[in-house]
């Protein structure tokens, strides 16, 4: 039977990837938002396999939240990115060290 | 009675506030009229309050004021205790006060600072008044710091003259080492009574007087004796008792009417006065007096020497001050309380009337002070001439004159004192005051024959502008100089042996010389039969005759002495190297150590390691932790992961 | 049975996908491969009877937030040669401390969970259960409050992408509709009065 630990396992797996996708890429800013939305949908899977687990429907509730914050958050970070690539003509990631201390 | 008291407090006051917030508006002259107005007004009414003592049978008052705070059972108040002896030197310093305000418009008519000056000593009336007319020590406190202040500003009143800083800087620290002593008496009486206020405070002594104290531990001492100590501590450093006597020949920098008022007839016989009110503290305690007494021996005697080699007019006459200070303190030591407080008052008539006529003769020499630049001024100064006469008869004791009846009568009282049972204290005491006469009578003729007479040694400029002073200069001379002449010859009968002073003065019998002189005692006029048969008498007229025989006939002499006996003269004329003492000693000492604490504790530890080694390192470690500061995006987000991990492995692991 | 061989294909696919998501040096490409990755999960949840999450996973990730990310990837016109695959220094840690992290939690989840609860597969809902109306219920009720503010969210959302990005370009030729609209006759017209000529 398919459950909680193949579901939890599969999360882990996606969420290991992104983070790996975050860590290897270099060049582009666009592929790092991405990564975070990977890793949001390998949280998601968590609560939708509690939420079966344990028959609770409100885990599913708290999915839906985390979509809707997800989707303003990926509008707002993809405007702050094309105001960067004005500024900067580039998303290049290693250019970005203006916090160099 | 009440209203007359407050008056008396307070009119000073008020125009010192006028004249010295106001000042420019009043100008010269309404500063003055309202300060001698004033002053006049507190003289009249104290006259009047010791008129009703003497006459009026008024009894002593102990008045409640105010009460200032109540803290832990302690009361702070301020109040008013007028018995005969407030009422006697509250005349003493109001009608000195007043001669002093008078002569002050002569003395300071061209100086810039007039209205200052007059706000100074109509505020310094006012603070020897709280100071004399307290009912408590903290008040007695308050008027002690109050005077010290204004002498401080008063001595300094030429802030732009070196010396004249120098000399407040150093009055005013060497009182503070006694006024140290002299709170530290206080507090001592605080923790043995558990009261600020004088009656019950004396109501209390006897049992003080049975308790024992650890000053150092395992040496316990009679606690009225410490408590008594550190007052008299006090008090030398007020009157200027030896070995903190060394600011009163300085305090001369300031202008001579301070010098009259402050430095010679009152404050600096604050202490004198301090001892007499605490008689019931000090009968109490033998080893007290027994120091008090060697100290003013010591006093008396030494500083009367130094007076012989100055010749700053002034600073002759400021040794004599220190001398019959000494005078004061060593009938005190042998509780003959009443004939210090009347040698005090005597003395307060004929030494002021000396400074000011000091000051006449420099207004004349136009701010010279050099005696041995004066001399003849006999001629060209009469009314000066003959009241520097009667203030130098006075101080020497000359018979009929007033300090004839209060010297004679207190080397009488110190001759009597048998019962201090300490034979060396006894003789020192007695040599020291009857050899005083002596060098008293030297030194002032001396600087009276320089001065007046012989040769004329100024320049031929300041000879053609001699002239006698003006009259609110010499009428201050001649009020003054009544009461020099004759206080004595009327008083001396009621103060010393009629037991004037009533409940306001305690001498136990056994210490009571007065009481014993008082048996053979018939009257001022027998006192005065009997002159020529005291050694007094003729240790004044042996110290004349050498004055005018050293100083005027064979003025060689002194050159020789001074040259074959080069040693003691040096020691003289450096002041028995107190001044380098405590200016090399103890003043460079404190500097070094302050100078070390500074160098090595505050900037090298203080500043140097904790304050800026702290910031110092932060800004190191600062400088290496930057560097993990890469700007890169993947960074910090590999920090997190790792983060992550090892709180993950800690928790599966280690856990 | 079935489910499992379904379950097991579509996390193939999923993780495929997810590789093409870091690997591929084309962002169009991993654009895509996110698309898929979403279709993927999106099949999973439905498989796990979360048909309405699933569901709203692909309009609103799929067909907007996707379709965004794929039109300012176009519209940014990166240099693809620029933006190839380039490794930082410490590639090969940032893999390690990846990889024991995923081993950490494999072994929590096979080990550790073996003698729990957690073993074992979901209940079935039972019959007639509906998943939306089930969390229709609750989101109205009691999230409501919630709800409300995660409408706010996205209006927030909304203002600060355009606030962002929106600018002034000069040269730029636009029209003023309130002046066209507050414009009166008597501004674009006179009539001019005038005596007639005489016929020549």
């Amino acid at each position: 039977m398919i459950g909680l630990q193949h579901y939890l396992t599969l999360s882990a797996m996606l969420f290991v990837l992104s983070i790996a996708g975050i860590i290897i890429n270099r060049r582009n800013l666009i592929l790092i938002l991405m990564c975070i939305e990977l890793m949001l949908l390998a949280v998601n899977f968590n609560f939708i396999a509690f939420s079966r687990h344990l028959g609770d429907d409100t885990g599913q509730v708290f999915v839906f939240f985390i979509l809707t914050v997800a989707a303003a958050e990926a509008a707002i970070g993809l405007a702050i990115l094309v105001v960067l690539f004005r500024n900067r003509r580039s998303i290049n990631v290693q250019e970005l060290n203006t916090m160099k201390g | 009675m009440y209203s007359y008291y407050l008056t008396i407090v307070l009119a000073p006051l008020a125009a010192a506030i006028v004249a010295g917030l106001f000042g420019k508006q009043i100008g010269r002259a309404g500063a003055h009229w309202i300060t001698i107005l004033a002053v006049g007004l507190s003289c009249v009414l104290s006259m009047f309050v010791l008129k009703e003592m003497f006459w009026g049978g008024a009894v002593a008052e102990n008045i409640h004021v105010y009460t200032w705070a109540v803290t832990d059972g302690l009361r702070m108040e301020v109040g008013f205790l007028v018995d005969r002896l407030t009422a006697l030197m509250m005349v003493v310093v109001t009608f000195v006060s007043f001669s002093v305000h008078i002569y002050t418009i002569g003395y300071m008519h061209d100086d810039p600072g007039y209205q200052r000056f007059f706000s100074y000593i109509s505020l310094f009336t006012f603070s020897m008044l709280m100071l004399v007319m307290s009912n408590n020590f903290l008040q007695l406190f308050f008027g002690w710091e109050a005077v010290g202040l204004v002498s401080y500003l008063l001595i300094g009143f030429w802030y732009k003259r070196e010396s004249a800083i120098f000399a407040n800087l150093k009055a005013f620290l060497v009182n503070r080492v006694g006024d140290f002593g002299f709170i530290l008496g206080i507090a001592a009486i605080v923790m043995f009574t558990g009261s600020l206020d004088y009656a019950e405070v004396f109501g209390q002594a006897e049992s003080v007087a049975a308790q024992q104290f650890e000053v150092f531990p395992g040496a316990p001492w009679n606690a009225m004796t410490v408590a008594c100590i550190l007052l008299f501590i006090g008090a030398m450093g007020k009157s200027a008792q030896a070995p903190l006597h060394v600011w009163l020949p300085d305090s001369m920098e300031g202008p001579t009417p301070i010098s009259a008022l402050i430095h010679a007839a009152t404050m600096v016989t604050a202490g004198i006065f301090m001892v007499a009110r605490m008689s019931p503290l000090f009968e109490l305690s033998e080893t007290a007096l027994a120091v008090v007494i060697t100290i003013g021996a010591i006093t008396a005697f030494f500083m009367g020497l130094l007076g012989i080699v100055q010749n700053d007019i002034k600073r002759v006459v400021a040794y004599s001050t220190l001398s019959q200070l000494g005078y004061m303190t060593v009938a005190l030591g042998a509780s003959a309380y009443s004939a210090a407080i009347f040698h005090l008052m005597t003395h307060a008539f004929f030494k002021a009337l000396l400074f000011l006529a000091a000051g006449s003769v420099i207004i004349a020499m136009h701010h010279e002070q050099d005696i041995r630049k004066m001399g003849g001024l006999r001629k060209y100064m009469p009314i000066t001439y003959w009241t520097a006469l009667i203030g130098s008869l006075a101080l020497i004791g000359f018979p009929g004159l007033s300090g004839f009846f209060s010297k004679d009568l207190l080397i009488e009282a110190v001759k009597e004192s048998h019962w201090h049972g300490q034979g060396a204290v006894y003789w020192i005491a007695y040599l020291s005051v009857l050899l005083g006469v002596f060098v008293t009578a030297l030194y002032s003729f001396r600087m009276f024959f320089l001065v007046f007479h012989g040769k004329a040694r100024m320049d031929k400029e300041t000879k053609s502008h001699l002239h006698e002073t003006p009259w609110v200069v010499t009428a201050p001379l001649i009020m003054l100089a009544i009461p020099s002449a004759i206080i004595g010859w009327i008083t001396v009968n009621d103060v010393l042996f009629n037991n004037y002073f009533g409940d306001a003065i305690v001498v136990s019998s056994a210490h009571d010389v007065l009481a014993h002189m008082g048996e053979s005692f018939h009257g001022s006029l027998s006192l005065l039969k009997h002159a020529p048969q005291t050694p007094v008498f003729w240790l004044a007229a042996g110290g004349v005759f050498s004055a005018w025989f050293l100083y005027l006939r064979r003025p060689d002499i002194p050159v020789t002495i001074k040259r074959k006996l080069s040693g003691i003269y040096t020691l003289l004329d450096r002041k028995y190297y107190f001044d380098d003492l405590y200016i090399k000693g103890f003043a460079a000492g404190g500097r070094g150590i302050g100078r070390f604490l500074w160098e090595k504790g505050d900037q090298l530890i203080i500043d140097g390691i904790i304050v800026n080694g702290t910031a110092r390192s932060v800004g190191k470690l600062a400088g290496v932790m930057r560097q993990i500061q890469t700007g890169y995006l993947y960074t910090y987000a590999f920090a997190m992961i790792i983060g992550l991990t090892m709180l993950l492995s800690w928790l599966i692991w280690f856990r | 049975m079935f489910q499992a061989i379904l379950f097991y294909l579509f996390s193939a696919v999923l993780m495929g996908a997810a590789l093409g998501v870091i690997l591929s040096r084309n962002p169009v490409h991993a654009v895509m491969f996110l698309v898929l990755a979403f279709f993927q999960s999106a099949i999973l949840w439905i498989l796990a009877e979360a048909e309405f999450l699933g569901i709203v996973l692909v309009l609103v990730y799929v067909g907007a937030v996707m379709v965004l990310f794929l039109f300012v990837v176009m519209m940014l016109d990166i240099n693809v040669e620029a933006v190839k695959r380039g490794l930082t220094r410490y590639w090969f840690l940032g893999l390690g401390f990846t990889l024991l992290m995923a081993v950490e939690i494999v072994q929590l989840i096979w080990l550790r969970g073996q003698d729990s609860d957690i073993a074992g597969g979901f209940e079935p809902y039972a019959d007639g259960y509906s998943n939306t109306k089930a969390l229709g219920s609750v989101l109205y009720t009691e999230h409501v409050y919630a709800f409300e503010i995660a409408a706010v969210i996205l209006l927030l959302a909304i203002v600060a992408a355009i606030t962002l990005t929106m600018r002034k370009r000069p040269g730029l030729k636009v029209q003023n509709i309130a002046k066209q609209v507050a414009v009166r006759a008597k501004d674009r017209l006179r009539v001019v009065k005038m005596d007639a000529e005489k016929r020549q």
